[in-house]
């Protein structure tokens, strides 16, 4: 396995799987993870620890920042042993193998593994987040109304 | 003065022994699984989070259990717990533009753009008990219909365009933190938010009532109100740029005020905000309401009195965890306070006695 260079990851695409990988259900992670594979050697830069980020929103959504409230957040980062990529990972929630997963999804990324990694994990967690967003999306699609307002009185 | 008391440690296990005993309930039914509070319960989950001010459904859920279903015991411990976490950052403003909603409704323009969605909602049910849900193994199952892509802009902006709208313009100034530094006065409108947004939904519903009946009277419309999820993103220092660390479900109110002018402002209308994790509809119109109330100063209204604009009265008395730890705390043993108390009473009518005596 081979590190690919600075220039040859892309920084949005790079965003885009640590969202995916943030977002995604630890259960639907766990199995997916464990359908490809044995798990790299790689060594903890730091161990998954769970803490917390203060969420920010606007004053009337446009305006000044204020502190809305904290999320529970479990962070990790990993090296692997073949070839020294580093993985991060800032993911939802309390599990700690849920950090290490995705900041090992996150290494593996960056190295020749990469399009079996998004064969194996990302192309399904999207998939199924697509068909989530989708399916709410038409939920709610199908409570839109159209009020009508009544003229009343004798005139 | 309250002076500690040492004993009765035999009786304090023995007590929550039989507290454990009593949440379980009778032993012959199922015991009640976290998941199953967090998916059946979702908006007493949604509250202990506002409230509780930490987005984590699965802890809400255990922590309502734990409580026996009391929501502001459970929003206690949650409290206790996010104490315990090291603070990782704050995140970017959210994008509540960006939202993907469940409902967005408007009570002040008929024809929105983007359209009026009513998503899962109590309104229009006759509020009559539905004896169906006594029975078991119903699943139901929600209508769908072709979903228009792209997010839907909000309601303000529009009379944003004409002028008619007092504008909110962005700034990246650093909030104030209540849970960094104690809530001191005068609140910025930054600070206000936050403690309203973690506020007791009864103590702002009541208030934002008072305004609607004439304390303080600012003839709120709901602009637009809309619940759904939105992505939180935080830039990471080790990284150099911003990702998305999850996505949160958020409801958000926007009231749309009439505003005749005053020393200092235009005639046009005003606007108060309300932001609260989960799906909080209530606690979101009431939090809009009070934050305009409070908006007084600023926008050169005149102080009435009212409860509502006063924001010591507000922000002091709003927090559920702050009111219940000083209410509750008169129950606890205060023997020696109470025995000089006891002490002086005897002491004063003995004086009184002995003066009486002494006039006969």
């Amino acid at each position: 396995m081979s590190m690919r260079s600075e220039e040859q990851v892309d920084t949005g695409a790079r965003r885009d799987w640590m969202g995916l990988l943030a977002r995604a259900d630890p259960s639907r992670l766990a199995a997916l993870w464990d359908r490809m594979g044995d798990t790299p050697g790689h060594d903890l830069l730091r161990a998954p620890e769970i803490g917390a980020v203060m969420v920010r929103g606007r004053a009337g959504a446009t305006g000044a920042p204020f502190n809305l409230g904290e999320m529970t957040v479990t962070r990790c980062a990993v090296r692997l042993s073949a070839c020294g990529t580093v993985g991060h990972a800032y993911v939802q929630g309390r599990d700690r193998d849920h950090a290490r997963t995705a900041a090992l999804a996150d290494a593996l990324m960056q190295t020749d593994a990469a399009p079996r990694v998004r064969d194996g994990l990302l192309d399904p967690l999207a998939a199924a987040e697509t068909a989530a967003r989708q399916s709410r999306a038409e939920k709610a699609a199908a409570t839109r109304v159209e009020f009508l307002t009544l003229v009343r009185g004798e005139d | 003065m309250y002076v500690a008391v040492k004993g009765g440690a035999r009786a304090i296990a023995n007590a929550h022994a039989w507290l454990a005993e009593e949440r379980r309930g009778d032993p012959t039914l199922p015991d009640l699984t976290v998941a199953q509070v967090r998916e059946q319960m979702a908006l007493a989950v949604n509250r202990v989070m506002a409230e509780g001010s930490l987005y984590d459904p699965d802890l809400a859920a255990l922590a309502i259990k734990q409580a026996r279903g009391d929501l502001i015991e459970a929003i206690f411990l949650i409290r206790a717990y996010r104490t315990t976490l090291p603070r990782f950052g704050a995140s970017r403003p959210i994008d509540t533009a960006a939202m993907a909603c469940d409902r967005r409704i408007s009570a002040t323009f008929k024809d929105v753009p983007g359209g009026q969605v009513l998503g899962p909602t109590f309104d229009y049910t006759h509020r009559l008990l539905d004896f169906a849900l006594a029975a078991e193994g119903i699943t139901p199952d929600a209508p769908r219909a072709p979903a228009p892509a792209g997010p839907v802009p909000h309601v303000t902006g529009f009379l944003n365009r004409e002028g008619l709208i007092q504008p909110e313009p962005e700034t990246d100034a650093t909030p104030p933190d209540l849970t960094r530094e104690p809530l001191e006065l005068p609140a910025d409108r930054a600070l206000r938010l936050q403690a309203l947004a973690r506020a007791d939904e009864g103590f702002l519903l009541g208030l934002a009532y008072s305004t609607q009946r004439g304390y303080a009277r600012n003839h709120a419309f709901v602009g637009e109100l809309r619940i759904g999820a939105v992505a939180v993103e935080m830039d990471i220092p080790e990284l150099g740029f911003a990702i998305e660390i999850g996505e949160i479900t958020v409801t958000e109110c926007e009231t749309v005020n009439q505003f005749t002018g005053s020393k200092t402002e235009p005639a046009q209308f005003t606007r108060g905000y309300g932001l609260v994790f989960g799906q909080t509809e209530r606690k979101s119109i009431a939090m809009a309401l009070v934050d305009r109330a409070l908006r007084w100063q600023e926008l050169g209204e005149d102080f009435v009195g009212a409860p509502a604009q006063d924001a010591e009265f507000v922000l002091y008395h709003a927090d559920n965890i702050q009111a219940t730890g000083f209410l509750e705390h008169i129950k606890l043993p205060h023997y020696v306070d109470f025995q000089s108390e006891l002490e002086l009473i005897r002491k004063l009518r003995r004086g009184v006695e002995a003066g009486a005596e002494g006039t006969e």
